[in-house]
Protein backbone atom coordinates (compact mmCIF):
# COMPACT_ATOMS: atom_id res chain seq x y z
CA UNK A 1 0.00 0.00 0.00
CA UNK A 2 1.89 3.25 -0.91
CA UNK A 3 2.52 5.61 2.01
CA UNK A 4 0.44 8.25 0.65
CA UNK A 5 -3.01 6.64 1.22
CA UNK A 6 -2.43 5.85 4.67
CA UNK A 7 -1.41 9.03 5.84
CA UNK A 8 -4.49 11.19 7.63
CA UNK A 9 -4.80 14.38 5.16
CA UNK A 10 -4.92 16.56 8.70
CA UNK A 11 -1.81 15.62 9.59
CA UNK A 12 -0.10 16.64 6.80
CA UNK A 13 -1.27 19.96 6.89
CA UNK A 14 0.56 20.22 10.50
CA UNK A 15 3.54 18.53 9.75
CA UNK A 16 6.80 21.00 9.38
CA UNK A 17 7.48 18.76 6.43
CA UNK A 18 7.41 20.74 2.87
CA UNK A 19 3.47 20.72 1.68
CA UNK A 20 2.91 17.69 -0.98
CA UNK A 21 0.36 17.63 -4.27
CA UNK A 22 -2.37 16.94 -2.58
CA UNK A 23 -4.03 13.43 -3.09
CA UNK A 24 -7.00 13.35 -5.36
CA UNK A 25 -10.14 13.32 -3.55
CA UNK A 26 -11.98 9.70 -2.73
CA UNK A 27 -14.89 9.37 -0.66
CA UNK A 28 -13.72 8.02 2.83
CA UNK A 29 -16.53 5.44 4.30
CA UNK A 30 -14.74 5.48 7.59
CA UNK A 31 -16.04 9.48 8.75
CA UNK A 32 -18.37 9.88 6.89
CA UNK A 33 -20.03 6.33 9.33
CA UNK A 34 -18.61 7.96 12.35
CA UNK A 35 -20.04 11.18 11.52
CA UNK A 36 -23.12 9.57 11.37
CA UNK A 37 -23.09 7.16 13.81
CA UNK A 38 -22.25 10.81 16.07
CA UNK A 39 -25.16 12.46 14.80
CA UNK A 40 -27.73 9.85 15.77
CA UNK A 41 -26.49 9.26 18.64
CA UNK A 42 -26.88 13.05 19.40
CA UNK A 43 -30.44 13.48 17.72
CA UNK A 44 -31.35 10.92 20.69
CA UNK A 45 -29.45 12.77 23.07
CA UNK A 46 -31.43 16.24 22.26
CA UNK A 47 -34.77 14.77 20.92
CA UNK A 48 -37.15 14.50 24.21
CA UNK A 49 -35.77 18.13 25.35
CA UNK A 50 -36.41 19.02 22.07
CA UNK A 51 -39.99 17.49 21.43
CA UNK A 52 -41.70 19.38 24.61
CA UNK A 53 -41.90 22.40 22.22
CA UNK A 54 -43.93 21.23 19.87
CA UNK A 55 -46.33 19.30 22.58
CA UNK A 56 -47.08 21.99 24.38
CA UNK A 57 -47.96 23.78 20.88
CA UNK A 58 -50.02 21.17 19.92
CA UNK A 59 -53.82 21.70 19.84
CA UNK A 60 -54.53 17.96 20.09
CA UNK A 61 -54.01 16.47 22.97
CA UNK A 62 -52.02 13.28 21.97
CA UNK A 63 -48.72 14.30 19.80
CA UNK A 64 -49.11 13.69 16.16
CA UNK A 65 -46.67 14.73 13.26
CA UNK A 66 -47.37 17.43 11.65
CA UNK A 67 -48.96 19.18 14.68
CA UNK A 68 -52.51 19.38 13.49
CA UNK A 69 -52.97 22.81 14.87
CA UNK A 70 -51.23 25.42 17.25
CA UNK A 71 -52.48 26.86 20.58
CA UNK A 72 -51.37 28.30 23.25
CA UNK A 73 -54.05 27.10 25.33
CA UNK A 74 -52.02 24.50 27.70
CA UNK A 75 -49.51 27.76 28.39
CA UNK A 76 -52.61 29.25 29.64
CA UNK A 77 -54.06 26.57 31.66
CA UNK A 78 -50.51 26.08 32.76
CA UNK A 79 -50.69 30.11 33.94
CA UNK A 80 -53.84 29.99 35.44
CA UNK A 81 -53.99 26.45 37.46
CA UNK A 82 -53.61 27.90 41.26
CA UNK A 83 -52.00 24.40 41.90
CA UNK A 84 -49.11 24.40 39.07
CA UNK A 85 -48.58 28.49 40.02
CA UNK A 86 -48.51 27.50 44.07
CA UNK A 87 -45.64 24.44 43.56
CA UNK A 88 -43.76 26.64 40.69
CA UNK A 89 -43.50 29.41 43.41
CA UNK A 90 -42.77 27.06 46.07
CA UNK A 91 -40.24 25.83 44.14
CA UNK A 92 -38.31 28.90 43.32
CA UNK A 93 -38.38 30.10 46.73
CA UNK A 94 -36.71 26.82 47.90
CA UNK A 95 -34.17 26.89 44.96
CA UNK A 96 -33.09 30.54 45.89
CA UNK A 97 -32.97 30.24 49.31
CA UNK A 98 -31.05 26.53 48.68
CA UNK A 99 -28.73 28.71 46.40
CA UNK A 100 -27.78 31.76 49.29
CA UNK A 101 -27.18 28.86 52.03
CA UNK A 102 -25.24 26.87 49.27
CA UNK A 103 -23.45 29.89 48.55
CA UNK A 104 -22.36 31.20 51.78
CA UNK A 105 -21.63 27.40 53.40
CA UNK A 106 -19.90 25.89 50.37
CA UNK A 107 -17.35 29.54 49.74
CA UNK A 108 -16.22 29.36 53.65
CA UNK A 109 -15.47 25.76 52.72
CA UNK A 110 -14.08 25.86 49.83
CA UNK A 111 -11.59 28.78 51.42
CA UNK A 112 -10.84 26.57 54.15
CA UNK A 113 -9.91 23.62 51.72
CA UNK A 114 -7.32 25.43 49.61
CA UNK A 115 -6.15 28.66 51.75
CA UNK A 116 -6.22 26.54 55.23
CA UNK A 117 -4.26 24.35 57.08
CA UNK A 118 -7.07 22.25 58.05
CA UNK A 119 -6.97 18.96 60.23
CA UNK A 120 -9.12 16.11 58.96
CA UNK A 121 -9.41 17.65 55.29
CA UNK A 122 -9.51 14.28 53.65
CA UNK A 123 -12.77 12.83 55.87
CA UNK A 124 -14.55 16.68 55.37
CA UNK A 125 -14.09 16.44 51.65
CA UNK A 126 -15.07 12.52 51.32
CA UNK A 127 -18.19 13.72 53.32
CA UNK A 128 -18.47 16.54 51.41
CA UNK A 129 -18.60 14.48 48.24
CA UNK A 130 -21.50 11.56 49.94
CA UNK A 131 -24.36 13.12 49.06
CA UNK A 132 -23.56 12.61 45.56
CA UNK A 133 -22.67 9.00 45.89
CA UNK A 134 -25.29 8.21 48.45
CA UNK A 135 -28.41 7.19 45.82
CA UNK A 136 -30.99 10.08 45.82
CA UNK A 137 -33.79 7.47 46.93
CA UNK A 138 -31.95 6.70 49.90
CA UNK A 139 -31.65 10.20 51.12
CA UNK A 140 -35.34 11.17 50.29
CA UNK A 141 -36.64 8.00 52.51
CA UNK A 142 -33.87 9.01 55.70
CA UNK A 143 -34.67 12.76 55.77
CA UNK A 144 -39.02 11.60 55.51
CA UNK A 145 -38.00 9.10 58.25
CA UNK A 146 -36.40 12.64 60.45
CA UNK A 147 -38.50 15.17 59.15
CA UNK A 148 -42.13 13.59 59.45
CA UNK A 149 -42.39 13.34 63.41
CA UNK A 150 -40.96 16.76 63.46
CA UNK A 151 -43.59 18.16 60.82
CA UNK A 152 -40.75 19.39 58.58
CA UNK A 153 -42.25 17.28 55.43
CA UNK A 154 -43.52 19.97 52.77
CA UNK A 155 -42.09 23.02 55.17
CA UNK A 156 -39.25 25.73 53.35
CA UNK A 157 -36.93 24.12 56.34
CA UNK A 158 -36.85 20.69 54.92
CA UNK A 159 -36.33 21.54 51.44
CA UNK A 160 -33.77 23.60 52.24
CA UNK A 161 -31.21 21.17 54.47
CA UNK A 162 -32.13 18.67 51.53
CA UNK A 163 -31.73 20.45 48.77
CA UNK A 164 -28.68 22.65 50.38
CA UNK A 165 -27.09 18.98 50.72
CA UNK A 166 -27.09 18.46 47.37
CA UNK A 167 -26.04 21.83 45.82
CA UNK A 168 -23.41 22.25 48.21
CA UNK A 169 -20.58 20.38 46.34
CA UNK A 170 -21.22 22.28 42.35
CA UNK A 171 -20.22 25.93 44.58
CA UNK A 172 -17.09 24.05 46.59
CA UNK A 173 -15.88 22.70 43.13
CA UNK A 174 -16.74 26.41 40.89
CA UNK A 175 -15.14 28.32 44.43
CA UNK A 176 -12.44 25.24 44.69
CA UNK A 177 -11.74 25.54 40.96
CA UNK A 178 -11.16 29.89 41.39
CA UNK A 179 -8.96 29.88 43.98
CA UNK A 180 -6.90 27.71 42.82
CA UNK A 181 -6.35 29.92 39.90
CA UNK A 182 -5.91 32.77 42.19
CA UNK A 183 -2.47 33.56 42.59
CA UNK A 184 -1.49 33.40 46.45
CA UNK A 185 1.10 35.76 46.03
CA UNK A 186 -1.70 38.75 45.44
CA UNK A 187 -3.23 37.98 48.75
CA UNK A 188 0.95 37.80 49.80
CA UNK A 189 0.98 41.32 48.42
CA UNK A 190 -1.94 42.91 50.14
CA UNK A 191 -0.67 41.28 53.71
CA UNK A 192 2.63 42.98 52.82
CA UNK A 193 0.98 46.50 52.48
CA UNK A 194 -0.68 45.87 56.02
CA UNK A 195 -4.00 44.75 55.07
CA UNK A 196 -5.42 41.74 58.01
CA UNK A 197 -6.58 39.15 56.79
CA UNK A 198 -10.07 40.24 56.74
CA UNK A 199 -9.19 43.20 54.22
CA UNK A 200 -6.70 41.35 52.06
CA UNK A 201 -10.11 38.79 51.70
CA UNK A 202 -12.95 41.76 51.00
CA UNK A 203 -10.62 43.69 48.12
CA UNK A 204 -8.20 41.48 46.82
CA UNK A 205 -9.59 37.48 47.38
CA UNK A 206 -13.59 38.37 47.15
CA UNK A 207 -13.16 40.58 43.78
CA UNK A 208 -11.21 37.56 42.22
CA UNK A 209 -12.97 34.85 42.52
CA UNK A 210 -16.85 36.32 42.45
CA UNK A 211 -17.25 34.73 38.79
CA UNK A 212 -16.64 31.36 40.18
CA UNK A 213 -18.98 32.28 43.46
CA UNK A 214 -21.74 33.66 40.84
CA UNK A 215 -21.44 30.74 38.91
CA UNK A 216 -21.65 27.93 41.51
CA UNK A 217 -24.72 29.83 42.68
CA UNK A 218 -26.65 29.40 39.82
CA UNK A 219 -25.73 25.79 39.37
CA UNK A 220 -27.09 25.34 42.62
CA UNK A 221 -30.32 27.12 42.14
CA UNK A 222 -30.75 24.86 39.19
CA UNK A 223 -29.90 21.84 41.19
CA UNK A 224 -32.47 22.46 43.40
CA UNK A 225 -34.83 23.78 41.17
CA UNK A 226 -34.79 20.36 38.89
CA UNK A 227 -34.26 18.26 42.23
CA UNK A 228 -36.95 15.44 41.84
CA UNK A 229 -36.69 12.57 44.00
CA UNK A 230 -35.72 13.89 47.26
CA UNK A 231 -38.31 16.36 46.76
CA UNK A 232 -40.40 13.54 45.73
CA UNK A 233 -40.54 12.12 49.84
CA UNK A 234 -40.32 15.27 51.58
CA UNK A 235 -43.07 16.84 49.54
CA UNK A 236 -47.23 16.51 51.27
CA UNK A 237 -50.30 18.10 50.07
CA UNK A 238 -49.89 21.86 51.27
CA UNK A 239 -45.81 21.60 50.32
CA UNK A 240 -45.40 20.32 47.06
CA UNK A 241 -42.24 21.05 44.76
CA UNK A 242 -43.06 21.36 41.12
CA UNK A 243 -40.86 17.82 40.43
CA UNK A 244 -43.45 16.51 43.05
CA UNK A 245 -46.59 18.23 40.79
CA UNK A 246 -44.75 17.15 37.58
CA UNK A 247 -44.32 13.51 38.85
CA UNK A 248 -47.99 13.05 39.97
CA UNK A 249 -49.24 14.65 36.71
CA UNK A 250 -47.26 12.53 34.63
CA UNK A 251 -48.41 9.16 36.77
CA UNK A 252 -51.89 10.06 36.48
CA UNK A 253 -53.37 12.54 34.40
CA UNK A 254 -51.29 13.41 31.31
CA UNK A 255 -51.98 16.45 29.63
CA UNK A 256 -49.98 18.66 27.17
CA UNK A 257 -50.09 21.10 30.42
CA UNK A 258 -47.04 19.56 31.82
CA UNK A 259 -45.23 20.30 28.27
CA UNK A 260 -46.12 23.73 28.74
CA UNK A 261 -44.58 23.66 32.16
CA UNK A 262 -41.67 21.90 30.73
CA UNK A 263 -40.96 24.24 28.21
CA UNK A 264 -41.40 27.33 30.80
CA UNK A 265 -38.84 25.56 33.10
CA UNK A 266 -36.51 24.18 30.41
CA UNK A 267 -36.49 28.05 28.69
CA UNK A 268 -35.46 29.31 32.18
CA UNK A 269 -32.76 26.67 33.09
CA UNK A 270 -30.54 27.04 30.09
CA UNK A 271 -30.93 31.00 30.01
CA UNK A 272 -29.35 30.68 33.51
CA UNK A 273 -26.78 28.00 32.41
CA UNK A 274 -26.13 30.31 29.58
CA UNK A 275 -25.21 33.18 31.77
CA UNK A 276 -23.36 30.98 34.27
CA UNK A 277 -21.17 29.71 31.63
CA UNK A 278 -20.46 33.26 30.20
CA UNK A 279 -19.82 34.46 33.60
CA UNK A 280 -17.17 31.24 34.18
CA UNK A 281 -15.83 31.69 31.23
CA UNK A 282 -15.33 35.30 30.59
CA UNK A 283 -13.51 34.68 34.06
CA UNK A 284 -11.17 32.19 32.39
CA UNK A 285 -10.35 34.36 29.76
CA UNK A 286 -9.05 36.98 32.25
CA UNK A 287 -7.40 35.29 33.90
CA UNK A 288 -5.24 34.13 31.07
CA UNK A 289 -4.57 37.99 29.93
CA UNK A 290 -3.68 38.70 32.98
CA UNK B 1 -12.61 27.04 75.08
CA UNK B 2 -10.77 29.66 77.03
CA UNK B 3 -12.00 33.24 75.84
CA UNK B 4 -7.98 33.86 75.97
CA UNK B 5 -7.30 31.05 73.02
CA UNK B 6 -10.24 32.53 71.34
CA UNK B 7 -8.72 36.47 70.92
CA UNK B 8 -5.02 35.31 70.67
CA UNK B 9 -6.65 32.83 67.56
CA UNK B 10 -8.47 36.31 66.52
CA UNK B 11 -5.31 37.85 66.52
CA UNK B 12 -3.51 34.91 64.61
CA UNK B 13 -6.25 35.37 61.79
CA UNK B 14 -5.94 39.59 61.39
CA UNK B 15 -2.57 39.18 61.62
CA UNK B 16 -2.38 37.28 58.70
CA UNK B 17 1.06 36.23 58.61
CA UNK B 18 1.30 34.19 55.52
CA UNK B 19 -1.23 35.37 52.46
CA UNK B 20 -1.81 31.36 52.08
CA UNK B 21 -2.96 29.59 55.23
CA UNK B 22 -5.84 30.60 57.49
CA UNK B 23 -4.30 28.41 60.81
CA UNK B 24 -5.95 25.16 61.32
CA UNK B 25 -8.75 26.81 64.40
CA UNK B 26 -10.00 29.17 62.04
CA UNK B 27 -10.31 26.99 58.69
CA UNK B 28 -12.51 24.71 61.08
CA UNK B 29 -14.25 27.34 62.09
CA UNK B 30 -15.03 27.62 58.40
CA UNK B 31 -16.09 24.24 57.36
CA UNK B 32 -17.91 24.24 60.29
CA UNK B 33 -21.42 25.06 58.65
CA UNK B 34 -20.95 22.36 56.08
CA UNK B 35 -20.25 19.77 58.84
CA UNK B 36 -23.23 20.60 60.65
CA UNK B 37 -25.44 20.81 57.50
CA UNK B 38 -24.08 17.19 56.26
CA UNK B 39 -24.71 15.82 60.03
CA UNK B 40 -28.53 17.13 59.90
CA UNK B 41 -28.86 16.65 56.31
CA UNK B 42 -26.85 13.42 55.40
CA UNK B 43 -25.23 11.44 58.15
CA UNK B 44 -28.39 11.25 60.94
CA UNK B 45 -31.35 10.86 58.99
CA UNK B 46 -28.75 8.12 57.12
CA UNK B 47 -27.77 6.57 60.09
CA UNK B 48 -31.66 6.60 61.77
CA UNK B 49 -32.78 4.89 58.25
CA UNK B 50 -29.82 2.11 58.92
CA UNK B 51 -30.58 1.20 62.47
CA UNK B 52 -34.18 1.24 61.58
CA UNK B 53 -33.62 -1.60 59.36
CA UNK B 54 -32.31 -3.41 62.33
CA UNK B 55 -34.90 -2.89 64.91
CA UNK B 56 -36.91 -6.13 64.61
CA UNK B 57 -33.19 -7.95 64.30
CA UNK B 58 -32.27 -9.27 60.77
CA UNK B 59 -35.82 -10.24 60.32
CA UNK B 60 -35.93 -7.96 56.68
CA UNK B 61 -33.01 -9.60 55.70
CA UNK B 62 -33.49 -12.62 56.16
CA UNK B 63 -36.91 -11.70 54.21
CA UNK B 64 -35.31 -9.92 51.78
CA UNK B 65 -32.89 -13.45 50.81
CA UNK B 66 -35.61 -15.46 51.47
CA UNK B 67 -38.58 -14.04 48.95
CA UNK B 68 -38.28 -15.19 45.32
CA UNK B 69 -39.87 -11.49 44.32
CA UNK B 70 -36.93 -9.74 46.10
CA UNK B 71 -34.07 -11.70 44.54
CA UNK B 72 -35.80 -11.15 41.34
CA UNK B 73 -36.14 -7.18 41.85
CA UNK B 74 -32.63 -7.65 42.75
CA UNK B 75 -30.59 -9.26 39.88
CA UNK B 76 -33.36 -7.59 37.09
CA UNK B 77 -31.55 -3.94 38.82
CA UNK B 78 -28.42 -5.20 37.94
CA UNK B 79 -29.01 -6.49 34.58
CA UNK B 80 -31.16 -3.39 33.42
CA UNK B 81 -28.13 -0.90 34.99
CA UNK B 82 -25.49 -3.42 33.10
CA UNK B 83 -27.08 -2.90 30.01
CA UNK B 84 -27.84 1.20 30.61
CA UNK B 85 -23.87 0.93 31.41
CA UNK B 86 -22.79 -0.85 28.15
CA UNK B 87 -25.31 1.31 26.01
CA UNK B 88 -23.77 4.29 27.55
CA UNK B 89 -20.72 3.30 26.65
CA UNK B 90 -21.01 2.32 23.30
CA UNK B 91 -23.58 5.45 22.39
CA UNK B 92 -20.93 7.64 24.22
CA UNK B 93 -17.90 6.91 23.06
CA UNK B 94 -17.83 8.17 19.20
CA UNK B 95 -19.73 11.06 20.72
CA UNK B 96 -16.82 11.80 23.52
CA UNK B 97 -14.26 11.31 20.72
CA UNK B 98 -15.69 13.84 18.36
CA UNK B 99 -16.09 16.30 21.11
CA UNK B 100 -12.27 15.92 21.61
CA UNK B 101 -11.40 15.94 18.25
CA UNK B 102 -13.41 18.43 16.23
CA UNK B 103 -12.79 22.04 15.77
CA UNK B 104 -14.08 24.93 17.60
CA UNK B 105 -17.79 25.55 16.09
CA UNK B 106 -18.73 21.89 15.45
CA UNK B 107 -17.02 20.69 18.75
CA UNK B 108 -18.99 23.62 20.39
CA UNK B 109 -22.72 22.16 18.56
CA UNK B 110 -21.62 18.28 19.93
CA UNK B 111 -21.02 20.10 23.60
CA UNK B 112 -24.75 21.60 23.81
CA UNK B 113 -26.42 18.75 22.69
CA UNK B 114 -24.62 16.94 25.67
CA UNK B 115 -24.92 19.90 28.27
CA UNK B 116 -28.45 20.72 27.39
CA UNK B 117 -30.35 16.94 27.91
CA UNK B 118 -27.79 17.25 31.70
CA UNK B 119 -29.74 20.73 32.60
CA UNK B 120 -32.99 19.16 31.79
CA UNK B 121 -34.45 17.96 34.64
CA UNK B 122 -35.27 14.21 34.95
CA UNK B 123 -38.46 14.63 35.16
CA UNK B 124 -39.17 16.33 32.03
CA UNK B 125 -36.88 13.91 29.94
CA UNK B 126 -38.62 10.71 31.62
CA UNK B 127 -42.08 12.99 30.55
CA UNK B 128 -40.88 13.43 26.84
CA UNK B 129 -40.27 9.35 26.39
CA UNK B 130 -44.08 8.33 28.53
CA UNK B 131 -45.27 10.48 25.82
CA UNK B 132 -42.81 9.27 23.05
CA UNK B 133 -43.36 5.66 23.79
CA UNK B 134 -47.23 5.66 24.79
CA UNK B 135 -49.60 3.67 22.47
CA UNK B 136 -50.73 6.56 20.08
CA UNK B 137 -47.29 7.96 20.45
CA UNK B 138 -44.21 9.64 17.58
CA UNK B 139 -42.67 5.98 18.17
CA UNK B 140 -45.64 3.56 17.72
CA UNK B 141 -46.92 6.21 14.55
CA UNK B 142 -43.70 6.30 12.81
CA UNK B 143 -43.36 1.75 13.40
CA UNK B 144 -46.98 1.79 11.07
CA UNK B 145 -46.31 3.94 8.97
CA UNK B 146 -43.18 2.43 7.68
CA UNK B 147 -44.94 -0.99 8.12
CA UNK B 148 -42.48 -2.18 10.54
CA UNK B 149 -45.48 -3.02 12.79
CA UNK B 150 -48.99 -4.12 12.00
CA UNK B 151 -50.79 -3.06 15.13
CA UNK B 152 -49.73 -0.29 17.77
CA UNK B 153 -47.12 -1.92 19.94
CA UNK B 154 -46.94 -2.21 23.55
CA UNK B 155 -43.30 -0.07 23.99
CA UNK B 156 -44.00 2.09 27.23
CA UNK B 157 -43.94 0.44 31.04
CA UNK B 158 -41.81 -2.39 29.60
CA UNK B 159 -38.48 -3.04 30.90
CA UNK B 160 -36.75 -1.93 27.34
CA UNK B 161 -38.85 1.32 28.24
CA UNK B 162 -36.85 1.75 31.11
CA UNK B 163 -33.46 0.51 29.55
CA UNK B 164 -33.92 3.21 26.68
CA UNK B 165 -34.80 6.14 29.38
CA UNK B 166 -32.14 5.49 31.61
CA UNK B 167 -29.76 5.42 28.90
CA UNK B 168 -30.75 8.99 27.47
CA UNK B 169 -30.48 10.48 31.01
CA UNK B 170 -27.04 8.90 32.20
CA UNK B 171 -25.39 9.27 28.56
CA UNK B 172 -23.88 12.54 29.35
CA UNK B 173 -22.51 10.49 32.89
CA UNK B 174 -20.34 8.49 30.35
CA UNK B 175 -19.38 11.38 27.81
CA UNK B 176 -18.25 13.73 29.93
CA UNK B 177 -15.68 11.54 31.88
CA UNK B 178 -14.33 9.99 28.22
CA UNK B 179 -14.18 13.00 26.60
CA UNK B 180 -12.20 14.38 29.55
CA UNK B 181 -9.64 11.88 29.35
CA UNK B 182 -9.31 12.05 25.40
CA UNK B 183 -8.94 15.49 25.20
CA UNK B 184 -5.90 15.11 27.74
CA UNK B 185 -3.70 12.95 25.26
CA UNK B 186 -1.52 14.99 23.16
CA UNK B 187 -2.45 15.02 19.34
CA UNK B 188 1.20 13.80 18.61
CA UNK B 189 0.69 10.74 19.38
CA UNK B 190 -1.83 9.62 16.68
CA UNK B 191 0.06 12.20 14.43
CA UNK B 192 3.10 10.21 15.21
CA UNK B 193 1.66 6.66 14.28
CA UNK B 194 0.74 8.23 11.20
CA UNK B 195 3.44 9.47 9.87
CA UNK B 196 4.76 6.01 11.09
CA UNK B 197 1.76 4.64 8.32
CA UNK B 198 -0.49 3.38 10.95
CA UNK B 199 -3.87 3.75 9.32
CA UNK B 200 -6.51 5.72 11.15
CA UNK B 201 -8.32 2.68 12.30
CA UNK B 202 -5.08 1.04 13.32
CA UNK B 203 -3.41 4.33 15.51
CA UNK B 204 -7.33 4.28 17.21
CA UNK B 205 -7.14 0.78 18.32
CA UNK B 206 -3.05 0.84 19.82
CA UNK B 207 -2.48 4.09 20.90
CA UNK B 208 -5.97 6.14 21.51
CA UNK B 209 -8.09 3.20 22.79
CA UNK B 210 -6.25 1.72 25.25
CA UNK B 211 -4.86 5.46 26.45
CA UNK B 212 -8.70 6.28 27.28
CA UNK B 213 -9.42 3.29 29.10
CA UNK B 214 -9.41 5.53 32.47
CA UNK B 215 -11.57 7.47 31.35
CA UNK B 216 -13.83 4.65 29.73
CA UNK B 217 -13.66 2.52 33.42
CA UNK B 218 -14.64 5.77 35.34
CA UNK B 219 -17.30 7.25 32.97
CA UNK B 220 -18.96 3.12 33.04
CA UNK B 221 -18.96 2.29 36.40
CA UNK B 222 -20.43 5.86 37.13
CA UNK B 223 -23.44 5.10 35.00
CA UNK B 224 -23.68 2.02 36.74
CA UNK B 225 -23.73 2.88 40.06
CA UNK B 226 -26.07 5.91 39.32
CA UNK B 227 -28.50 3.47 37.47
CA UNK B 228 -28.65 0.82 40.74
CA UNK B 229 -30.25 3.53 42.73
CA UNK B 230 -32.31 5.33 40.14
CA UNK B 231 -36.35 6.42 41.00
CA UNK B 232 -37.46 8.72 38.81
CA UNK B 233 -37.20 7.25 35.10
CA UNK B 234 -37.98 3.09 36.56
CA UNK B 235 -40.92 5.01 38.29
CA UNK B 236 -42.51 6.88 35.49
CA UNK B 237 -41.63 4.58 32.34
CA UNK B 238 -41.38 1.47 33.53
CA UNK B 239 -44.40 -0.78 34.67
CA UNK B 240 -45.14 -3.16 37.88
CA UNK B 241 -43.04 -6.06 35.59
CA UNK B 242 -40.03 -3.92 35.49
CA UNK B 243 -39.41 -3.23 39.47
CA UNK B 244 -36.25 -1.61 40.27
CA UNK B 245 -34.48 -1.29 43.59
CA UNK B 246 -35.39 2.07 44.01
CA UNK B 247 -38.65 1.88 43.05
CA UNK B 248 -39.27 -1.23 45.52
CA UNK B 249 -37.96 1.09 48.13
CA UNK B 250 -40.33 3.84 46.89
CA UNK B 251 -43.39 1.13 47.57
CA UNK B 252 -43.08 -0.05 50.63
CA UNK B 253 -42.69 3.24 51.65
CA UNK B 254 -45.59 5.34 50.16
CA UNK B 255 -47.58 2.31 49.89
CA UNK B 256 -46.96 -0.60 51.91
CA UNK B 257 -45.93 1.35 54.83
CA UNK B 258 -43.26 -1.61 55.61
CA UNK B 259 -40.24 0.77 56.91
CA UNK B 260 -37.90 -1.75 58.22
CA UNK B 261 -37.97 -3.73 55.02
CA UNK B 262 -37.97 -0.50 53.00
CA UNK B 263 -34.67 0.64 55.49
CA UNK B 264 -33.00 -2.62 54.99
CA UNK B 265 -33.88 -2.34 51.50
CA UNK B 266 -32.19 1.06 51.37
CA UNK B 267 -29.42 -0.20 53.39
CA UNK B 268 -28.48 -2.84 51.01
CA UNK B 269 -28.27 -0.09 48.25
CA UNK B 270 -26.27 1.82 49.60
CA UNK B 271 -23.98 -0.60 51.02
CA UNK B 272 -23.25 -1.21 47.27
CA UNK B 273 -22.97 2.14 45.97
CA UNK B 274 -20.43 3.37 48.51
CA UNK B 275 -18.68 0.18 48.00
CA UNK B 276 -18.57 0.47 44.41
CA UNK B 277 -17.21 4.18 44.68
CA UNK B 278 -14.94 3.44 47.89
CA UNK B 279 -13.40 0.22 46.03
CA UNK B 280 -12.69 2.58 42.53
CA UNK B 281 -12.33 5.61 44.30
CA UNK B 282 -9.22 6.44 42.22
CA UNK B 283 -10.43 5.74 39.03
CA UNK B 284 -13.69 7.73 39.64
CA UNK B 285 -12.07 10.76 40.61
CA UNK B 286 -11.74 11.84 36.86
CA UNK B 287 -15.47 12.07 36.50
CA UNK B 288 -15.97 13.78 40.18
CA UNK B 289 -18.08 17.14 39.61
CA UNK B 290 -19.97 15.53 36.94
CA UNK B 291 -21.91 13.26 39.32
CA UNK B 292 -24.75 14.71 40.65
CA UNK B 293 -28.40 15.46 39.03
CA UNK B 294 -30.37 12.31 39.17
Amino acid sequence: MPIDQTIDPRAQERSLSPPRVPAPWRPRPLPVLCALIVGLVLFFLILPTVIIVPMSLNASSHLTFPPSALTLDWYRAFFSDPDWIASTLFSLKIALWTSLASTIIGTMSALAIVRGELPFKAAIQAMAIGPMIVPHVVLGVALYLVFAPLELTGSLTGFLIGHTVLSVPFVVITVTASLQRLDPALELAAANCGATRLQSFIHVTFPNILPGIAAGAVFAFLASFDEATVAFFISDIDGKSIGRKMFEDIDFNLTPVIAAASTVVVAASLCLIGIAHLISSSASSRTKQE
Amino acid sequence: MSDNKVSSWVAQFRRGQSAKAYPPAVSLLLVSPLIALLFIGFVYPVARLVELSFANGAEPYVRLVKGDLYIGVLTDTIVISAAVAALCLFLGYPVALAMARLKRRAALLVTACVIVPLWTSVLIRSYAWVVLLQRNGLVNDLLQTTGLSDGPLRLLYTQGAVVLAMTHVLLPFAILPIQATLRSLPADLTRAASNLGATPIRAFVLITLPLSLPGVFAGTLLCFVLALGFYITPALVGGPGSMMMATLIGQQTLVVLDWPFAAALSTLLLTVSLLLVAVFRRALAQSKGFSSAH
